[in-house]
């Protein structure tokens, strides 16, 4: 008998959804020109990409020519970061793909400053007002954190950005397509999407960039997207984002509510085992994610036992990083190692069932069970 | 992670595991900051490893080390215990990924640690190199203590 195989890591990646794969499938072989070409050829795929620019915008309340695609939400971020000239001022919660640019801008001479978050993941917008000074080019602050789902104020904060004459950048890539976005209501500048987190292809992502506003392009050459992103444009990776786009507008009220019911449902049965916490916002929180520390045990151990299980779920300890430290932004959060090291992210989505988190719940409790029985501190 | 299936198998079922009421001898080492603990225990008779046990919180790898280090010492006289240091945990795992070399060293500590224990309540003449290592495993949680 095969195995069970229940999928919990939605915010690593996502399975591509079989129309967005069909709506890919004629851009391989059949309609495969470059962009850039004058023939029919190339312009056949120029229509497809430009079509794709307005379903990716629609989804954001932007304007088509605001859409820069790029390769991915690693490559957004690096282009905005990269692409100003001033200071920088981040959270302590951002993805690595930020915290690891800025690590590298403070050694080239950039100031870096970044604010604190309560003990829920929350940025206090007037931290960033106070933040910002002269010197400041950018205020970059992660929508929805990757780790524990938390929601910032990004509309307050852009509100402050606005004010004060800051770009205001915020990265996107866990809430675009599950929670409504829209950059004008919403006082955003710049903004960084991804197409594999949404049940599109991986291979494309996107830059939402305010008409006006300048960057820096990383990337130089042929000219392509406006002159602002060189490269052969990925016709197929962006024809499928554009589609899981489409599909996550006009799905995206019904899911959410579906997935935070069953989100919801999976909290209250894990918060039943004895020492497990919940991580991040108890509301204000992804509608998709769940996430928790687990006293005396170590988050590695735990994916193991549970892959053996078919699990699939992800854990921000040291042991499992490829550095051995534990996460800076559960730390951040006022997290002890030791509590760090105990961390588990249930990420649900498109395919997740009831009988999936009833199996993940029964499973978990086995092993936090296992792996206490062998803990020197269980008692 | 890349793990022998040697190491696996000793993580879903370990060996020798659990809590050991007076044992004569206890090693305890590791600190919370990265985040693996192992606690050994001894029960000697004649000089003799006549049973062991571990108790540990860490990943995989710290479980399997913790496991095999059981079985290498387990009905060893304590002088030849004392010669099982992180390369023949390794190797009895089959090996481990680089990153996790460091969990091999913790259970050769802990081990030394018992063992150490033991010599002391009973007053005996603790080898130098013993000693050494015990000073240098104290000195290394004060500092992590800190």
């Amino acid at each position: 008998m095969a195995q069970k195989r229940v999928y919990l890591d939605y915010a690593a990646t996502t399975p591509v959804d079989p129309r967005v794969k069909k709506a890919m499938d004629p851009y391989f072989s059949k309609v495969f020109g470059n962009t850039m070409s004058l023939h029919s050829f190339g312009q056949e795929s120029k229509i497809a990409v430009e079509e794709s620019r307005v379903k990716v915008a629609d989804l954001i309340g932007a304007r088509p020519e605001e859409i820069y695609f790029t390769s991915s939400a690693t490559e957004s971020n690096n282009t905005v970061l990269k692409g100003v000239k001033g200071n920088i001022v981040i959270s302590s919660i951002e993805h690595a793909c930020i915290e690891e640019t800025a690590n590298w801008l403070s050694k080239k001479g950039v100031k870096v400053t970044r604010i604190p978050v309560d003990r829920f993941g929350k940025v206090n917008p007037s931290d960033v007002e106070k933040a910002i000074d002269s010197e400041t080019a950018l205020v970059s602050i992660i929508h929805a954190s990757n780790e524990v789902g938390t929601i910032q104020d990004i509309k307050e904060i852009g509100r402050i950005c606005k004010e004060k004459k800051v770009l205001f950048h915020t990265d996107a890539s866990q809430s675009f397509g599950k929670i409504p976005i829209d950059v004008n209501e919403m006082n955003i500048g710049l903004m960084t999407a991804s197409s594999h987190k949404i049940c599109g292809p991986k291979g494309a992502g996107c830059i939402y960039i305010r008409k006006g506003l300048k960057l820096d392009p990383l990337l130089h050459g042929g000219g392509q997207e406006s002159g602002f992103r060189s490269s052969t444009v990925n016709v197929p990776a962006i024809v499928g984002f554009a589609k899981a786009s489409e599909i996550a507008k006009k799905e995206m009220n019904k899911e959410s509510e579906r997935l935070s019911l069953l989100r919801d449902k999976l909290i209250r049965k894990v918060l039943k085992i004895e020492g497990s916490f919940l991580t991040g916002h108890p509301e204000d929180r992804l509608p998709n994610n769940a996430s928790f520390y687990f006293s005396f045990i170590e988050g590695e151990a735990i994916v193991l036992h549970l892959d053996f299980a078919g699990i699939a779920v992800s854990t921000g300890s040291a042991c499992s990083s490829g550095k051995l430290a534990a996460s800076h932004a559960l730390l951040a959060m006022g997290l002890k190692h030791e509590d760090a090291h105990g961390s588990l992210r249930v990420s649900l989505g498109k395919w997740t069932t009831e009988k999936d988190i009833n199996y993940f719940a029964g499973e978990l409790n086995k092993v936090v069970k296992k792996l206490r029985k062998i803990s020197p501190f269980k008692k | 992670m890349d793990y022998s299936k040697k190491v696996l198998e000793h993580f879903q079922k370990p060996h020798n595991y659990g809590h050991m009421k007076n044992p004569d001898g206890m090693g305890k080492v590791g600190n919370p900051r990265c985040g693996d603990i192992m606690h050994l225990y001894l029960r000697i008779n004649k000089d003799v490893i006549k049973d062991i046990k571990f108790e540990t919180m860490g990943c995989a790898a710290a479980i399997a080390t913790s496991s095999v280090v059981t079985d290498l010492a387990k009905g060893k006289n304590i002088l030849e215990a004392l010669k099982i240091d992180s390369q023949k945990v390794v190797d009895a795992l089959g090996g481990l990924p680089i990153i996790k070399v460091h969990c091999s060293l913790l259970a050769a500590d802990a081990l030394a640690e018992a063992v150490y224990d033991y010599l002391k309540k009973n007053k005996r003449d603790i080898p130098e190199e013993l000693e050494k290592k015990h000073e240098s495993l104290k000195k290394e949680h004060e500092e992590e203590a800190e």
